[in-house]
């Protein structure tokens, strides 16, 4: 866990200590856009029609939220599910506690859902003594070394097969040294195969909620959310109020765009529709706000909650990729994180939509097209009105304002600048200019444009 | 209670006003099966394709010479059909080397087939085995997930699953590993 003091940037240039590291996780990142490019063109024209059409069924669906809940709520019952509802983190979390001991369970397994990790889940059920195993391979990884995911498909893309060998050495016992990821595959295969056979309760995150049918799809590539659910006898699937979408056969187009847009891949290995439970089997549903009817409330970031956790917008970034999941201080890094974050908390994540160039790469990729750096911008805006910008930010743009907007004043600035950057370069090129940072100032030219321009417009009239 | 009330408040305040569904996209694609093998192939699939007379307990001989355990869900496999399913703790499926179970459709598009509860009558079936082998017939194949919803669109399953492949995981710098959690291997067994 990150401690909320420490902004993007100061954890931004931890990370940038260790320059190969920085460039090894940038290319690493950058392979899987890649793929995800080759996936998304071998649709051809169909690809921009999906975006379009998962864009318009997600408005559509924000528009009648309320009725698609209730609609879902009804035809998850009539399927044998009970429904419970969170205002917040602390009920979906509370709600989890009381199925577990109304269960007289101590033990459980959980595949990957970021609303847990949204919630804090784990660290509160841990506190009340409660045995929690992540099943997804980077999870566990991240779990066992005491960290939160850096990414939202991609939880331990931060670490080294070395680093892992060791990790696991320490945990499950696997030999020194051995670093081979099919081998270290295998050793957590069985690890975990036994925690599958034993645990009564499973949880498991959602990526679509048919309000239809009353179904809720997941996506895996291991297996490990149906080797969970199918062999407990309590299935608790914890989903944000957002993930609905009206009919079964919508399906078709999320399904389309997800995979390819997160690894590149055709679709996801498993794509599992649990409609009712299991003779036997209680199946419980958790309905979270947690925040976003608050998001939805606000027409400049309401098509955040479109957002189906693809993750192609981390992949893109070029701040992400060279600044590492865990400098974002939230669970849901990067981009999209940075949009969802501070309608959660203004103060604690003023800094997120500044971590960005602005360059727009994340809209592109966005499968759902949301217009991620639009709305960076806007809370860029909205930061700065409620005064939760950086304090160095504000001086600086006041400083500069009162500069810009007197000619006689910019004229001598400009000056005196040229001058120091030619006379005393070390003046500017020192520690305390931020703009010295991983880059060198350009070379002063001799005169102003001003200058140059009462010069020339003479010669060239003549 | 309270909660659900609340929050489907300030939903219906938060919304803005109803803006329409869009019209489906449709495909007139059709299923094929070159497509469908080499996709399969190229997520770690494959695809045997079955000879008139050839039957299934002598080809899995054949492309399993050393497993031990085999169990199906198709009651005609006389020998390996689950007979006594309703009354076995599904955690005792954990050494079988191979399931067999037959899909009811593939995607051309993505090499996924789609089975619900009734083809595998226990669900963590196709899960939890070393191997899995899925019958497929030749013209039960789909152009794209759009088609395949079609066919789906309003069946009364408990549980239902598109299966494209053997499980994987690449969390290890990226390193491609088959057998996660799930069966290592996937084969279709194509016939007419």
């Amino acid at each position: 866990m990150q401690s909320s003091h420490e902004n993007h940037s100061t954890l931004a240039e931890r990370f940038n200590k260790d320059e190969a590291r920085v460039s090894w996780h940038d290319q690493t990142l950058w392979w899987i856009r890649q793929k995800r490019d080759k996936a998304a063109w071998s649709l051809g024209e169909e690809w921009e029609a999906l975006r379009s059409q998962a864009s318009q069924i997600k408005t559509h669906t924000l528009s009648n939220l309320s009725g698609y809940l209730e609609e879902f709520e009804a035809n998850a019952i009539a399927n044998g599910a009970i429904i419970h509802w969170a205002a917040d983190a602390k009920e979906h979390n509370e709600i989890v506690h009381k199925i577990l001991q109304d269960n007289k369970v101590t033990q459980l397994v959980k595949s990957k859902s970021m609303l847990t990790e949204e919630c804090h889940l784990n660290p509160y059920l841990e506190k009340n003594g409660i045995d929690v195993v992540d099943t997804d391979l980077g999870e566990r990884i991240v779990q066992l070394a005491n960290e939160a995911p850096s990414h939202i498909v991609l939880p331990c893309i931060h670490w080294k097969k070395e680093e892992i060998g060791e990790l696991f050495h320490k945990h499950l016992a696997t030999p020194a040294g051995n670093a081979d990821p099919s081998f270290l595959t295998n050793a957590a295969r069985i690890h975990l195969r036994d925690k599958f056979l034993t645990r009564r309760v499973a949880i498991t995150g959602v990526n679509f909620a048919i309000a239809e049918t009353g179904e809720f799809v997941v996506c895996t590539n291991e297996g490990n959310a149906d080797m969970g659910a199918h062999l407990s006898d309590v299935h608790i699937a914890c989903m944000g109020i957002e993930k609905l979408i009206p009919l079964r056969r919508h399906l078709g187009v999320f399904l389309r765009l997800l995979a390819r847009s997160a690894t590149g891949q055709p679709v996801t290995t498993y794509s599992s529709h649990f409609r009712k439970p299991r003779q036997g089997q209680q199946l419980h549903i958790i309905l979270v706000d947690n925040g976003r009817s608050q998001q939805l409330a606000k027409e400049d970031f309401r098509n955040s909650l479109k957002c189906i956790r693809c993750g192609a917008c981390f992949n893109t970034c070029p701040v992400y990729r060279r600044s590492g999941g865990h400098s974002y201080h939230t669970a849901v890094a990067g981009p999209i994180g940075s949009i969802l974050a501070p309608n959660l908390d203004m103060k604690q994540y003023a800094d997120l939509p500044f971590a960005s160039t602005l360059c727009g790469s994340c809209t592109n990729v966005c499968p759902v097209k949301i217009d991620i750096h639009d709305q960076l911008y806007k809370w860029r805006q909205v930061l700065t009105k409620e005064g939760y910008s950086p304090k160095t930010k504000t001086v600086a743009m006041k400083t500069m304002a009162a500069t810009l907007s007197k000619p006689g004043l910019f004229s001598l600035a400009g000056k005196w600048g040229r001058r120091i950057m030619r006379i005393a370069p070390w003046l500017v090129n020192n520690k305390m200019n931020p703009w010295y940072k991983q880059r060198d100032m350009p070379a002063a030219p001799k005169q102003s444009f001003t200058d140059w321009y009462k010069i020339n417009r003479n010669k060239a009239s003549k | 209670m309270s909660s659900r009330n609340n929050i489907l408040k300030r939903v219906q305040q938060a919304q803005p006003a109803l803006i329409p569904m869009p019209a489906d996209l449709v495909s007139a694609a059709a299923g094929d099966v070159h497509r469908f093998t080499e996709v399969l192939q190229s997520i770690g699939g494959r695809v045997v394709l079955m000879e008139a007379g050839e039957d299934v307990p002598q080809k899995l001989k054949e492309l399993f010479p050393t497993a031990s355990r085999v169990v199906s869900s198709i009651k005609s496999l006389e020998t390996f059909f689950l007979h006594d399913h309703a009354q076995m703790t599904h955690h005792s499926l954990e050494d079988v080397d191979i399931a067999v179970i037959e899909a009811q459709f593939g995607v051309a598009e993505n090499g996924a087939v789609w089975v619900t509860e009734k083809d595998t009558i226990i669900r963590v079936l196709p899960f939890i085995a070393e191997h899995l082998v899925v019958l497929l017939r030749k013209e039960a194949l789909v152009a794209d997930m759009h088609q395949a919803y079609q066919r789906v669109a309003y069946d009364d399953y408990g549980f239902g699953v598109f299966i494209a492949g053997p499980s994987k995981t690449a969390d290890i710098e990226q390193s491609l590993v088959l057998g996660a959690h799930g069966p290592k291997s996937m084969t279709i067994l194509l016939h007419e």
